[in-house]
């Protein structure tokens, strides 16, 4: 993926921008229909309305720069989708469109556009969002629920601008008595509870739009690094470093960290390590840059759901070795052929 | 303008100049603080009133004092504590009854000190309020302190008893997670601002445990004020009670109902401390 | 050089060399104290009040003081008019006081005060230096008042204290976090310079189409 930057371009692939954005929002594609298949009408909706709002987002911005269309290259759907699918799908759509903006405008176009971004446009959303509706953002529901296809979640309707309606009450009257309202990680933060792996691979959890299937998250990624749309080098590091730092601590005391299993797939790890952090414009292109840059995240991930105050840290993570990118690149040029060793 | 001018400045008219510019300024702030000094003392004391009313609904006196080892005294300049002293505050309802003591608690919380001020009811030996002097805790997470009903519960009657040698708290104040609070001496967190709500049990026991020991055993010479005036005139050193500025913190200062107003400010909102 | 009428000395701050938005000085307070229309005003008049007295001192005293030791003498002029300030805002309302916290105080060091002293009043007479600073002060005002409203209204639901959209509103916490202050500023930043460069290519046009 990085080829175009470190060798002339003697002989075009036929890859341009365009064809790479496409292939990965097809990619993407399963991850979104099991999305919806899970929690039904609102996540379809929820994908729909952030995606429209990153498309909006970026043709104003076209509008007002006067600097033609940058809709064709597919760059905005990518961001939508994939910020749409880190959001819990009860999460109000007003919310997800300001989401939506927020991600293109600050995390793209403030910066001139795509390719010169230094952070992942659809983090940077999240992570508004996140802070901007803290409590939005944590309210979970479960998956499957038996009407998911005919009604909304009341949540997800929420009129712009207002407090979203307190829907705990409502679950229970679907008939999900047991659920508690937590994610697997919180669960196992707060209560020292970890979920079977079983539920992980069938996504019978509690997790955001996306976040649920691990397995298929790992197909759709292998795909892509199959076809070379991306570097297989980054979720590597990026899942074994975090499972290398979780087994030690797991090993240490295993009565108080789980296992590294349960690391690797809860949360939104799969979904970051394979389509987030592994985004062209703001991962380094050196090869050892790639692996620290992938390692920084693992370990991040690691850190900050152990020892921080919030129960997820993926975001937080990528966005943290996004800035550190360029300065990775720039410690880690490789060896010029014929060059001296050493300092040059 | 010429350069060569300005080399050949004399010395002494830099130093009178300088000197000139500090006086003019002395006097301007000098004339200022005496001339704002009165106001700014009478919105102090509101402010601590406001404070110590709203946990001790009672109250109609407040007076200061300092706790050290060796004993407690009526403290004349709250900004002026003794080294190892604390600060605490005797509040005496309409008749003159000693209703309850207010002191000062802080602890780290999420972003920044969370400094709160609580009751304490000396017959039941328990907590029986807070309210929050400051804190920067994230709006709608961290400052249910101040609105939770479940967790202000928890100060309805926080049992801070001292041990039988009166050196530390039979228990020690603790937060415990949400739901499973079963002694009166533990505070039920906020679920999802469990944070915040460590600090306030951290502080509160700090505070108890530092407080307490030092005041419990002299409490008697806080109820002399029961007995009549004797007490007040004897706690206070002569030639404070008559200054007119209101400099001096020792007198205990009536509340006015048309003061309490005062408490719907509009900088009291939730964002203007954050 | 001509010199300039005293209204023309008064817009300049206003808005030509608007300090937040042209000159982009004293962003401390502009970050830290924005998170409500009642204190940005609060501020920004406070900062006035320091602005025009100190200028006025500077300009009534700049011949006397010497080119080597101006600086001191400016700094001591304009602390002590911080101080005025200090006092009298814990005598207006002690919730004020702590809203706007250590940075009453740091208004001797917002760099708009030592500019103007050293760019305009120690050059100009009273009455200019005076009117310019007053212009820059309430530039400065008119800065924090535009951030402080859009942090309140998104971050509150509220303008000046009053509810604007009912009980339901949802507040955006990040807006009176200290992020917000920052996304806020760079709105306005754009907005202001997008609104300049229009202006300007119209300007353009306009003279291009006369003569």
């Amino acid at each position: 993926m990085s080829i175009e930057l470190r060798t002339s371009p003697h002989q075009h692939s036929g890859r341009d921008v365009p064809v790479i954005m496409r292939n990965v929002v097809y990619s993407l594609l399963p991850i979104c229909a099991f999305s919806i298949w899970q929690y039904g009408l609102s996540a379809a909706a929820l994908i729909l309305v952030v995606t429209l709002a990153c498309l909006a987002a970026e043709r104003i911005n076209n509008m007002i720069r006067d600097n033609g269309n940058s809709l064709s290259d597919w760059s905005a759907v990518i961001t939508g989708v994939l910020l749409a699918l880190t959001l819990p799908p009860s999460f109000p759509l007003w919310m997800g469109a300001v989401a939506g903006f927020a991600a293109v405008w600050l995390g793209k176009s403030l910066f001139g556009g795509l390719g010169q971004n230094p952070f992942n446009p659809a983090l940077i959303g999240r992570a508004f969002v996140q802070a901007a509706f803290p409590t939005a953002i944590s309210t979970w529901v479960p998956a499957y629920m038996p009407h998911r296809f005919s009604e909304f979640i009341p949540s997800s309707l929420t009129a712009p601008f207002m407090v979203p309606p307190e829907i705990a009450l409502w679950v229970k009257q679907q008939g999900m008595d047991a659920f508690t309202g937590a994610t697997p990680l919180a669960r196992w933060k707060f209560e020292n509870i970890t979920a079977s792996s079983m539920d992980f691979l069938t996504g019978n959890i509690t997790a955001s739009a996306g976040e649920t299937s691990a397995i298929l998250i790992l197909l759709c990624g292998l795909y892509l690094a199959y076809r070379k749309f991306l570097d297989w080098r980054i979720p590597v590091a990026v899942l074994g470093s975090a499972m290398l730092l979780a087994w030690a601590f797991h090993l240490a005391q295993p009565a108080r960290y789980p296992t590294p299993t349960f690391v690797l797939l809860s949360g939104g790890l799969m979904l970051g390590a394979w389509f987030m952090a592994t985004d062209m414009a703001t991962s380094p292109v050196t090869p050892r840059g790639i692996w620290l840059y992938g390692a920084l995240i693992g370990i991040l991930t690691v850190v900050i759901r152990y020892f921080g105050g919030l129960t997820e840290g993926v975001m937080y993570a990528i966005l943290i070795a996004n800035a550190t990118g360029s300065l990775l690149d720039q410690f880690n040029q490789p060896r010029i052929l014929g060059g001296k060793k050493g300092k040059s | 303008m010429s350069d060569t001018q300005e080399i050949n400045t004399p010395s002494f008219a830099m130093v009178r100049t300088l000197g000139l510019v500090s006086v003019i300024c002395g006097i301007i702030i000098v004339g200022v603080y005496q001339f704002t000094l009165p106001a700014v003392n009478a919105n102090k004391k509101l402010a601590l009133e406001r404070q110590v009313f709203k946990v001790l609904p009672n109250a109609k006196k407040v007076v200061p004092y300092f706790a050290t080892g060796s004993g407690i005294a009526v403290a004349e300049d709250i900004d002026k504590a003794p080294a190892g002293a604390v600060v605490f505050y005797a509040v005496y309802d309409v008749a003159d009854k000693l209703t309850g003591i207010a002191a000062e608690a802080s602890s780290s919380g999420y972003a920044d000190q969370v400094r709160i001020l609580y009751a304490y009811d000396v017959d039941k030996q328990a907590i029986t309020g807070i309210g929050v002097i400051s804190m920067r805790e994230t709006p709608g997470i961290g400052d249910k302190i101040l609105t939770d009903k479940a967790f202000l519960q928890n100060f309805e009657a926080l049992d801070v008893r001292l041990s039988t040698d009166l050196q530390s708290l039979a228990n020690a104040v603790k937060t415990v997670k949400h739901g499973t609070k079963a002694n009166p001496w533990q505070i039920d967190a906020i679920a999802g601002a469990t944070v915040t709500s460590k600090a306030v049990g951290r502080g509160i026991n700090e505070s108890a445990q530092n407080l307490l020991p030092k005041l419990v055993p002299h409490l008697d010479q806080l109820r002399i004020n029961e007995k009549g005036e004797e007490g007040r005139v004897k706690g206070n050193p002569p030639g404070r009670e008559g200054r007119a500025d209101g400099a001096g913190w020792t007198s205990p200062f009536p509340l006015h109902s048309s003061q309490m107003a005062l408490n719907s400010s509009p900088f009291s909102s939730k964002g203007a401390h954050a | 050089m001509s010199t300039p009428s005293s209204f023309d000395e008064f817009l300049d701050g206003l808005w030509k060399q608007n300090p937040i938005f042209v000159m982009v000085l004293g962003m401390c307070p502009t970050l830290a104290v924005t998170v409500s229309a009642v204190n940005a005003i609060s501020m920004g008049l406070a900062t006035t009040f320091v602005l025009g007295t100190s200028c006025l001192l500077v300009s009534l005293l700049r011949h006397a003081i010497p080119k080597q030791v101006r600086i001191a003498s400016y700094i001591v002029i304009i602390a002590t008019f911080v101080t005025v300030v200090d006092y009298a805002i814990q005598a207006i309302s002690l919730d004020l006081y702590q809203a706007l916290g250590a940075y009453i105080k740091l208004i001797v060091a917002n760099c708009i005060l030592l500019g103007r002293a050293e760019a305009h009043a120690a050059k100009n007479p009273p009455l200019p230096a005076t009117t310019n600073a007053i212009g820059m002060g309430l530039g400065f005002t008119l800065g924090l008042f535009l951030i402080g409203c859009v942090r309140e209204i998104l971050g509150a639901g509220k303008l000046f204290g009053v509810a604007l959209f009912g009980d339901h509103f949802q507040p955006w916490v990040v807006m009176v976090l200290p992020p917000g202050g920052f996304f806020v500023l760079g709105f306005w930043l754009i907005t202001i310079a997008a609104f300049r460069h229009i202006n300007k290519k119209r300007n353009a046009q306009l003279q291009g189409a006369q003569p």
